[in-house]
């Protein structure tokens, strides 16, 4: 038996809403599991639907994408074109085949701490359920 | 490859605790790029500052990693160590191994390896980091003001007096605002137009302020420091450097049966008028809509006859002047809740049962500050509107709209309890022998002498205060019933009233949202214009170079706006103290030989940054067209590079070769 399965979890997050939130989730010395790593952007507006092929691609099981709530966007309104491009995504990314449980759209905001706790311990647990994404690693040996 | 140096942070027992700083260290020594890798307690302290410059003069860096705590914490510290030891200060990078590690994962291997890979991620992107210039941009040392009521004479004047030149911008004929309207102010008791028109006047002859009243801001364009503003001068029908403001005119005018706006209705005036005697400019202007002359484009012509100066003109149109300005105050003031009618927000359903606009006796509070106002249509004796005679039983009633989210707003207008005390005294001084009853839910009084201030209404003029709400105002034989609660005594109240004033609740003034969209500014729910931060930003918003003061940003009493005013005022001098502005060089750029001129990024910028634009050659042929980023407006967001189908824009910073490579380094 190998090593028990640790998801690999690839975070897009906002500059100033759902960084923040994690951050003060470290101030509130708020354990949760450790599996995570955020990629940090200005504005969930910068995210583009290739950079969650690509977190995928380069082994990520789960993809998580978080921002300001509707109507606190630091830049006014990239939150609102990410939902909107999410919609899209959502569709695209189902074509795919890639599972839709396996991508996760919240709202954090900078004084969520807790929330960001549940969200990343949530999301740990529910890909370790789904077990490892094999879809590309498997791309990946057949390419040699 | 960047010669990176890795700093990695024991931040006391903080990080230390939970990650193995020493192995960190030792691992991210063997990453590609990676020149030399140290550990030391205390990065932001002295020691490891010198730490970091030593290492940057002694290993020949030009890129660092500081792996410490969140970069909101300390990037800005960092950056600017190393950019004085020669470093540009876009190669520094952080590893947030605190925040987001050793305090959130109590496992010491798993809070390890999570530290080496949040350096492996910085590493792999500060690989592709560009030295980057900050953006400097040029500055007009003008200011555009934006409402001429106390809050934007304030910042006129201020700006002004430190030498610079102000364009002052008035929606109605006069400056003042709703402060030259008052009777007296709380809690000093102080005569309004006493403190104010002192101030206009300074405002309205300042050689450094260009007053445009009768004015409205038509269209802003450009970016901080370098506004390009269009004014609309609206057809006075009356040339303001002729006329000299003698009053023939309006006091030949035929026409003078027009409910005065200055005094809510309650009084008139002509045609031709001037808002209130003390208006500055002391200028008329024709209302088109009641003038004889005007409708029917024939006839009377009383006032052209009389006026010596030959000051009026009928042919007068809209002219519309642009104005270059740096910077832009918007104080735009406030409205009260229109309180009788439905509500345009399906949310309010207004308070028909308070009969107002049904019975004439039932007015709003600024009704009630002309009807006591020396220089108001009663000439400051206390009369009520239906039948003129002194009321012995006045009933005011607060939070009219204002902390009742079912039919009005939830918030609290702040200034009411203590307009309304000031009410109850200033009518116990006018009608000693009457009797002031006032309704409330809570009294609010903070502020200096304020509580003080009720308890005088209440203890020295007698002022009955009832705690509890009004649930019907009707009418017989000429008096008011006001029937409510005293929730206190536990008993229904019903008063034989005269008068009966509302406390109506505040909404931002009309028109304020458009004005906030024309400029990017931003607004809640209500229309109030949003700061940039509620505590430490209080006066910007998220347009670079557009403050906000006084109760456009949320109600506020008359030393609140003032003091608003002059942060504003002193905010657009910080950015005239400079010869030039520097903004963050973290933005937009568009790849020009890629761009297909979809202008897709053009639709979606929040900011209206990117513009179209055209390649031409040296004898002018169109070569090609494509987008362009103003480096002034752009505020460095990214929404552009999701969208752009060529991927022909991309985001210094944070730049599609930098993600990337963040994200291959995942693994």
């Amino acid at each position: 038996m190998s090593e028990p399965f640790e998801p690999k979890i690839v975070a897009y997050v906002c500059n100033w809403c759902t960084y923040l939130g994690a951050d003060l989730a470290g101030t509130n010395r708020l354990e949760y599991p450790s599996n995570v790593r955020i990629i940090r952007l200005p504005c969930t507006g910068r995210i583009d639907f290739n950079l969650i092929v690509k977190a995928f691609e380069m082994g990520a099981d789960s993809v998580l994408i978080s921002g300001c709530h509707p109507a606190d966007c630091h830049y006014t309104a990239g939150n609102y074109h990410a939902r909107r491009r999410w919609i899209l995504f959502r569709r695209l990314l189902d074509t795919l085949g890639i599972e839709m449980d396996r991508i996760n759209f919240t709202w954090i905001s900078a004084a969520e701490g807790k929330k960001w706790q549940k969200v990343i311990t949530d999301i740990t647990e529910k890909t370790r359920a789904l077990g490892p994404y094999k879809a590309y690693r498997e791309l990946h040996e057949v390419a040699g | 490859m960047s010669r990176i140096g890795v700093f990695t942070c024991w931040c006391g027992e903080n990080i230390a605790r939970n990650v193995d700083v020493e192995r960190v260290a030792a691992e991210v020594a063997k990453l590609p790029g990676v020149h030399c890798s140290v550990h030391t307690k205390y990065m932001c302290s002295d020691p490891g500052q010198a730490l970091l410059r030593e290492k940057i003069a002694s290993e020949k860096l030009d890129a660092v990693i500081v792996a410490s705590c969140s970069p909101h914490m300390h990037l800005r510290t960092f950056r600017k160590t190393a950019e004085a030891a020669g470093v540009n200060p876009y190669k520094v990078e952080m590893a947030n191994i605190r925040e987001q590690c050793s305090w959130v994962h109590h496992d010491r291997a798993a809070a390890t390896a999570k530290a080496i890979d949040l350096i492996r991620i910085a590493a792999a992107k500060v690989n592709w980091n560009e030295p980057l210039e900050p953006i400097r941009v040029p500055v007009t040392k003008r200011v555009l003001v934006v409402g001429g009521g106390v809050a934007g004479i304030q910042a006129a004047l201020d700006v002004a007096e430190a030498g610079y030149e102000v364009v002052l911008v008035e929606r109605e004929p006069s400056i003042g605002g709703k402060m030259a309207g008052l009777s007296e102010t709380f809690p000093t008791l102080d005569c309004s137009q006493c403190i104010l028109t002192p101030r206009m006047v300074e405002a309205g002859q300042h050689p450094r302020i260009r007053l445009y009243t009768y004015s409205e801001v038509e269209e802003v364009n450009g970016f901080v420091g370098n506004f390009s503003v269009t004014v609309r001068r609206k057809a006075r029908y009356v040339d303001i450097s002729k006329c000299t403001g003698c009053g023939d005119c309006w006091n030949n005018c035929p026409m003078k049966k027009n409910p005065s706006e200055f005094d809510y209705g309650l009084g008139n005036r002509s045609a031709i008028y001037i808002p209130f005697p003390q208006a500055v400019p002391a200028r008329p202007v024709i209302d088109r809509n009641n003038c004889t002359r005007l409708k029917k484009g024939k006839g009377c012509g009383l006032c052209e006859k009389k006026c010596q100066a030959g000051a009026i003109n009928f042919n007068d149109e809209d002219k519309l002047v642009t104005e270059q300005v740096g910077a832009i105050v918007i104080a735009t003031g406030y409205k009260l809740y229109s309180i009788g009618r439905q509500q345009d927000n399906g949310r309010m359903s207004g308070y028909g049962e308070y009969g107002y606009g049904e019975y004439k006796d039932v007015i709003d509070s600024l009704q009630f500050e002309r009807l006591i106002s020396a220089s108001g249509p009663t000439s400051g004796r206390l009369l009520r509107p239906s039948d003129g005679r002194e009321p012995k039983n006045v009933v005011f009633l607060s939070c009219v709209g204002s902390r009742d989210d079912a039919k009005g707003l939830p918030y609290c207008s702040k200034i009411c309890c203590m307009y309304t005390a000031k009410h109850a005294m200033l009518y116990k001084h006018k009608v000693p022998d009457g009797q002031a009853h006032v309704f409330y839910m809570d009294i609010r009084a903070g502020g200096k002498n304020y509580e003080e201030f009720v308890r005088r209404a209440i203890e020295q003029d007698g002022a009955r205060y009832y705690r509890g709400r009004v649930s019907k105002i009707t009418e017989e034989n000429g008096k008011l019933i006001v029937r409510g609660a005293d929730t206190l005594a536990g008993v229904p109240v019903s008063i034989e009233a005269d008068l009966v004033v509302l406390a109506a609740a505040i909404l931002p003034a009309q028109g304020a949202k458009e004005l906030a969209r024309k400029m990017n500014v931003g607004y809640d729910e209500y229309g109030f214009l949003l700061e940039s931060h509620p505590k430490l930003r209080p006066v910007e918003t998220a347009a670079a170079g557009v403050f906000i003061c006084g109760a456009c940003q949320g109600p506020k009493d008359i030393p609140e706006s003032v003091a608003q005013a002059s942060a504003a005022a002193s905010k657009v001098l910080v950015m005239f103290g400079h010869k030039e502005m520097t903004r963050s060089p973290e933005i937009a750029r568009v790849d020009e030989k890629v761009c297909a001129a979809c202008f897709t990024c053009v639709r979606t910028c929040p900011y209206h940054a990117i513009d179209k634009a055209e390649v031409r050659s040296r004898n002018g042929a169109l070569l090609k067209r494509t987008a362009r980023v103003n480096p002034g407006l752009c505020m460095g967001c990214g929404t552009c590079v999701a969208v752009c189908p060529s991927k022909s824009v991309d985001l210094s910073g944070f730049s599609e070769q930098q993600v990337y490579a963040e994200v291959e380094a995942l693994v």
